[in-house]
């Protein structure tokens, strides 16, 4: 059951990942791998402020900033210099690898004996619950920030930049600038995850990001199916069948665990389910939207 | 309103497969004017009209619209006089949006997207209030998304989104092309009433000579980057449909 709470706990921290993907993929028809490294990169700045006793409030804001700015460059790089986005992503996710290591100073800073945001607020003696709340206020922030923001009129411009380029240009938006501001946010919400998961597992890693954008991928996937089922156009509800889809898809994995199977297969596990997700409705079982 | 002095556009300069789509043209279109576009492929009138547009920027020359230079405008700089429909209907609004975020969108062309919402109650009323002069029934379905709609009624949405904001000047890229004659129809008969209702310059590229016939006021035929025939209103009027299909021989 444990195996259980530490998904769902995971799961939630993951479903910041979940809804940056949504922005960069969903919103703006971009695959962008920066995910990789500004997960990493939030992780990371959280693990080296933490450890030299910057506030919570201030490391939170720096890591979230930390993924802003890797996505902002990605976005530069896409829509200024004309360099395709996966290679744009690819190019900033390669750098970063170095820019973390720089910022780490080694392979793996632990927190030990270090106050995190899963103790700010105690209302029971049960860490797991702890926990869960401490998560459950902060996802539902940001649900409701980003809800918001896409129901707004600038959010509206977003939405359209990545459906229909050609008209939301003819009514006055600079595409490449949205794209810019896009991908920041998208990377800011995935140094929000690196920044949770960091805390949650108690250590920083330099290999901690490889794959995640998959997951995050998974997720939305997951989450899209559940819309296309039930017909959501509402973003509140999409946004929230996405976050439930970073639940499913950590439960999912912690139940194929349980089953016994090598730890070191989890990310060939993770890549092959992730395949079945976005495959099944090529091949048809999916209700046509 | 529009103004051309001395514009030439050519693609891939200095190399074996250079082409000049414009070549050093001048023309004005005066406010209320209502051109039509005519020529065969590769004429430069498509050239021409994103040139207009903003989606290209001159080789040589300059380019006002109501005596400002706009030559290095981008073309969402230039959308506080330009409003466009195009060929391609699924360009000109976004089908996974709702009509009523397409109209949103629409209505603030001239202004800028704030983070502030929108869509309120006052707004949908003056939507359902703008649509139901389509009558095309679509007063009760603003939720829709606007891809579960047929192409011609697309563009005539497209059309009616283009006077939710200011403007000023209205560019039609062969609107109809990918319609059938009966959308066409509707959509062009659309295009006329607003033009004249709003009292827009229009600028229509088509390759339909009996709409360059029936709608407008004056015709531009080109032909090899350069401007053929220039045809006045006064002149348009005694003009013969035949007389359009000679030009084509």
């Amino acid at each position: 059951m444990n195996f259980y709470i530490t998904a769902l706990l995971l799961g939630l921290s993951l479903s910041a990942i979940a809804m940056g993907i949504f922005i960069s993929m969903k919103i703006f028809n971009i695959p962008d791998i920066t995910t990789d490294g500004s997960y990493t990169l939030g992780a990371v700045i959280t693990a080296v402020c933490l450890t030299h006793g910057y506030p919570i409030w201030l490391t939170y804001l720096l890591s979230v900033m930390g993924g802003a700015l890797a996505g902002s460059i990605t976005g530069f790089i896409h829509t200024k210099l004309k360099v395709n986005a996966l290679l744009a992503g690819i190019l900033v996710m390669t750098a970063l690898y170095s820019v973390n290591l720089s910022i780490l100073g080694r392979s793996n800073i632990p927190l030990l004996n270090i106050r995190n945001i899963f103790e700010v607020i105690s209302p029971t003696s049960n860490l797991d619950i702890n926990s869960s709340i401490a998560l459950l206020i902060n996802i539902a922030l940001l649900w409701t920030g980003l809800s918001l923001l896409l129901k707004t009129d600038f959010g509206l411009a977003m939405r359209a930049t990545g459906n229909s380029e050609s008209m939301i240009k003819a009514l006055g938006v600079n595409t490449d600038r949205m794209k810019i501001i896009g991908l920041a946010i998208s990377n800011g919400l995935v140094a929000t995850a690196g920044f949770l998961v960091c805390q949650y597992q108690g250590f920083a890693d330099i290999s901690m990001g490889i794959g995640i954008v998959i997951v995050g991928l998974g997720s939305v996937m997951i989450g899209e199916t559940l819309n296309n089922w039930l017909s959501v156009t509402n973003i509140w509800l999409q946004l929230l069948f996405v976050i439930a889809g970073a639940i499913v898809f950590q439960l999912v994995l912690a139940f194929t665990l349980s089953l016994g199977i090598d730890p070191n297969l989890l990310k060939l596990l993770t890549a092959l389910f992730v395949l079945i997700i976005v495959s099944i409705p090529q091949l048809g079982f999916r209700k046509q939207s | 309103m529009i103004k051309l002095n001395n514009v030439s556009k050519s693609f891939n300069k200095g190399k074996a497969n250079e082409v000049n789509a414009l070549r050093s043209t001048t023309i004005e279109i005066k406010h209320g004017d209502n051109v039509v576009v005519v020529g065969a492929n590769g004429s430069g009138k498509s050239t021409f009209l994103n040139l207009i547009a903003g989606n290209l920027n001159p080789t040589h020359g300059t380019i006002l619209l109501q005596d400002v230079d706009v030559t290095q405008l981008a073309e969402y700089n230039r959308s506080k006089w330009i409003a466009r429909v195009f060929q391609n209907p699924l360009s000109g609004t976004a089908p996974d949006l709702s009509i009523l975020t397409n109209f949103r969108l629409a209505a603030l062309r001239t202004k800028p997207k704030n983070l502030t919402i929108g869509t309120d109650k006052a707004f949908k009323e003056l939507v359902q209030q703008k649509l139901s002069t389509l009558k095309m029934g679509l007063e009760n379905k603003l939720d829709q998304p606007m891809g579960s709609l047929s192409g011609g009624q697309r563009q005539a949405l497209t059309l009616l989104m283009s006077v939710m904001d200011d403007a000023k000047i209205l560019l039609l890229d062969e609107p109809t092309a990918a319609l059938d004659p009966r959308s066409a129809n509707f959509v062009m008969q659309t295009a006329d009433k607003i033009i004249q209702d709003y009292n827009l310059t229009a600028v229509l590229v088509t390759h339909n000579l009996k709409d360059a016939y029936t709608y407008g006021n004056r015709i531009l035929q080109f032909s090899e980057g350069v401007i053929l025939r220039d045809i006045s209103s006064e002149e348009k009027k005694q003009l013969e449909l035949t007389d359009l299909f000679a030009w084509f021989e």
